[in-house]
């Protein structure tokens, strides 16, 4: 097998397992719902690790992009497929449900993009812990701005996206949520990489570094931040998209401060500038919630004492900065892009 | 149309108390260690269930001492419980500083005058008094305010120690700083979640509900002594800064890290203070702000908390000035915004104005532009 072919061929024969475990009753409805948490926290905590982790800012408003892709795509979906009272009937029938989806993640991606300009705008002038600031205000005016907005049903929540997922199950029986997600992953990973190796890539490093030298050795670094941010900030909202097919139920309560807390967790717990980090304490996170439902309340102060904990003792994460082929060179064999 | 004009000013003015009380911490603590203490907000949350808990108790809701037995009894009782403090008070003083030798005070005397003035207040306060006079809960207010801020800062105190302190020493990255102070205040809030419940718990009624008329506008005593209050504690504050010993190691700490300890000044109790200041003041606002809306809530610091930081930061954050009047800033806008407009509306706009500010003038209003040296 090639270079160019490994990976690729890894990721489909494990995309095809999990269907053909999921439709041989192998995964029941549980499982199939912890993986696709996990798919989401995955993203989620490499589109934060852009931000938090290469460029070396602070962002704790992902939660607010998260909503803004979300509700982008729920209603893009239900503007589309469902009949509706505020959005009348559908425009398309139920049959072009899975090959519509794609564009419906791809408008929740590019929403919460240009919310991401919110944030990446006054990160021109300030840094450091007034951009903090800014972003978890961004994340508490996003949240509180859909809360005012009557016709996606306010604090109560938005609903109808279950029918969308219900549309694609009668064109083909498939687990579509876990093979969307599985594929949103992999699109989060793969862009990822290919920013992050690439001259914009060092460009947001050099950032992370010294940004008056960056700016100095002509590094723009304003354009530099505006392309992170609005990247990690898209697939935040690409992830937010997901989650609320879901769950089938999106509302304002689901994108508090607790949500990017998560984020910014599982960012710091995989190490800050490591994708595959940031992949592995993803799944770290997820088993150990569901470790810590039983606990209810006191989750939530054992997951901010974990964070405490690792800034104090531990703040390079589990990886560090480096990924898995560095620990294991010889993994450089199986794919060409370095 | 005059008198709604009124109180609503009055309505604006005692909210604006509650900002510039928790801004002047944030501000304090700021311009000592240049560190946003995202924690500050719930520290008022604790300060009020701290009031709570003071005010219930003195009101002789947990009775200390068996109600029907003999004076002798109830002194011996009222001695017992006093000796802790005592101890502690006498373990305090005595212990080793850093320079050599205990305190120079006269100790007998300290000690046993402490002990003394413990005794007599849980005498006074154990034995399950009905409080039915205004006097009597006048007293128990007066003793409420300064336990509340005593207890308060121990909290604020405490979490420096254990969580900022560590890094400071360090040497960590600002950024882990500030995310360790977020998390303290998420710990704080879903800690006492889960410690009392959700029954919101309502506020005793301690000063008498005596009702001015302000040129047609409606004030109770409970507001006006949460403005009047607002205004001596900064003039306190301002005194200590401007004033005194340690305000002037406060100001020098805020100029240069590095040269203070190299003259003497003790960084360490010089930080300890500054916490304990604005932890202090939090309280005081948690408390009023407490008496004024009677539930609380384990939740209630978080948005108020967030107001006063907006207003720290439109007064210029690491100025006192800027922030007691930026409190008082932040409180007009919202209250015109909410009469005018419509109360939903409030939050997003302070938030708008944050971005704005920073945006626009990160300093702030009252602020000075930085340089950075390259």
């Amino acid at each position: 097998m090639g270079k160019s072919l490994t990976v690729p061929a890894l990721l489909a024969a494990l995309l095809l397992m999990a269907v053909a475990a999921a439709k041989m009753g192998i995964l029941g409805q549980y499982a199939i719902t912890f993986l696709c948490s996990m798919g989401i926290f995955i993203i989620l905590s490499a589109s934060l690790n852009l931000v938090n982790g290469y460029m070396g800012e602070f962002s704790c408003g992902h939660a607010g992009f998260m909503a803004v892709g979300a509700y982008a795509s729920s209603i893009l979906g239900v503007f589309l497929f469902v009949p509706d009272q505020v959005f009348g009937q559908p425009l398309l029938s139920m049959a072009w449900s899975p090959w519509a989806f794609p564009i419906v993640l791809a408008a929740g991606f590019v929403a919460a993009a240009l919310a991401g300009l919110v944030v990446a705008i006054p990160s021109f002038k300030t840094r450091g812990d007034y951009l903090a600031v800014i972003t978890l205000a961004a994340g508490y005016i996003i949240k509180s701005a859909i809360e005012n907005v009557e016709a996606v049903g306010g604090p109560r929540g938005f609903m109808g996206m279950g029918k969308i997922v219900q549309g694609m199950d009668a064109v083909a029986k498939l687990p579509w949520m876990l093979v969307w997600i599985f594929l949103g992953v992999v699109f989060t990973i793969w862009i990822l990489r290919r920013f992050v190796y690439s001259t914009l890539g060092k460009g947001v490093m050099a950032i992370h570094q010294d940004e008056v030298a960056a700016e100095i050795m002509s590094v723009n670094t304003n354009k530099m931040k505006l392309i992170a941010f609005m990247l990690s900030s898209g697939l935040a909202g690409l992830a937010g998209g997901l989650f609320a097919y879901m769950v089938s139920f999106v509302n304002p309560a689901s994108f508090t401060i607790l949500r990017s807390t998560e984020c910014l967790v599982m960012v710091y717990l995989g190490g800050m500038g490591s994708l595959t980090g940031s992949v592995l304490s993803a799944i770290v996170f997820a088993v150990m919630l569901e470790f810590l439902k039983p606990l209810e309340q006191l989750k939530w102060v054992a997951i901010p004492l974990l964070l405490i904990l690792l800034m104090q003792f531990r703040p390079e994460g589990i990886m560090g900065n480096r990924e898995l082929s560095d620990i294991f060179p010889k993994l450089k064999r199986y794919y060409r892009f370095k | 149309m005059l008198d709604t004009v009124i109180q609503q000013a009055l309505n604006a003015l005692q909210l604006g108390s509650y900002y510039s009380l928790i801004a002047l911490g944030y501000c304090l603590v700021y311009g000592v260690l240049l560190l946003i203490n995202f924690a500050h907000g719930d520290i008022f949350m604790v300060g009020a269930y701290i009031a709570f808990f003071a005010a219930t108790f003195l009101m002789g809701q947990h009775a200390l001492i068996p109600p029907a037995s003999p004076v002798a009894v109830k002194l011996a009782f009222a001695g017992f419980f006093a000796l802790l403090p005592t101890f502690a008070m006498a373990w305090w003083l005595g212990r080793k500083r850093s320079h050599g030798q205990a305190l120079n005070v006269n100790y007998p005397a300290v000690v046993g005058g402490v002990f003394v003035v413990f005794s007599a207040a849980v005498f006074y306060f154990g034995q399950s008094v009905s409080i039915a006079s205004g006097t009597d809960k006048l007293v128990v207010f007066a003793v409420t305010i300064p336990l509340t801020m005593v207890l308060t800062s121990v909290v604020g105190v405490f979490i420096e120690r254990v969580a900022y302190k560590p890094l400071r020493l360090k040497g960590a990255n600002r950024l882990y700083v500030v995310i360790t102070a977020l998390m303290m205040g998420i710990i704080l809030e879903y800690g006492n979640l889960s410690l009392l419940g959700t029954s919101r718990l309502s506020f005793p009624t301690l000063l008498p509900r005596t009702v001015f008329d302000v040129l047609g506008a409606k004030i109770t005593i409970t507001k006006l002594s949460g403005i009047a209050v607002s205004f001596l504690v900064f003039a306190l504050l301002q005194w200590i800064v401007t004033r005194t010993k340690l305000g002037m190691a406060m100001r020098a700490v805020s100029y240069d890290k590095f040269a203070v300890p190299l003259m003497g000044i003790p960084l360490d109790a010089v930080i300890i203070f500054t916490f304990f200041l604005g932890s202090s003041m939090a309280g005081l606002a948690g408390m009023f702000y407490a008496m004024n809306f009677p539930v609380l809530d384990p939740f209630m610091g978080a948005l108020v908390g967030w107001k006063a930081f907006v207003a720290a930061v439109v007064g210029g954050i690491g100025d006192i000035r800027g922030a007691f009047v930026g409190g008082f800033l932040l409180a007009f806008l919202e209250v015109t915004v909410a009469a005018t407009f419509s109360s939903e509306l409030r939050d997003l706009i302070s938030f708008t104005i944050l971005l704005g500010i920073l945006t626009w003038k990160p300093t702030g209003l009252f602020g000075k532009p930085k340089t950075t040296k390259i």
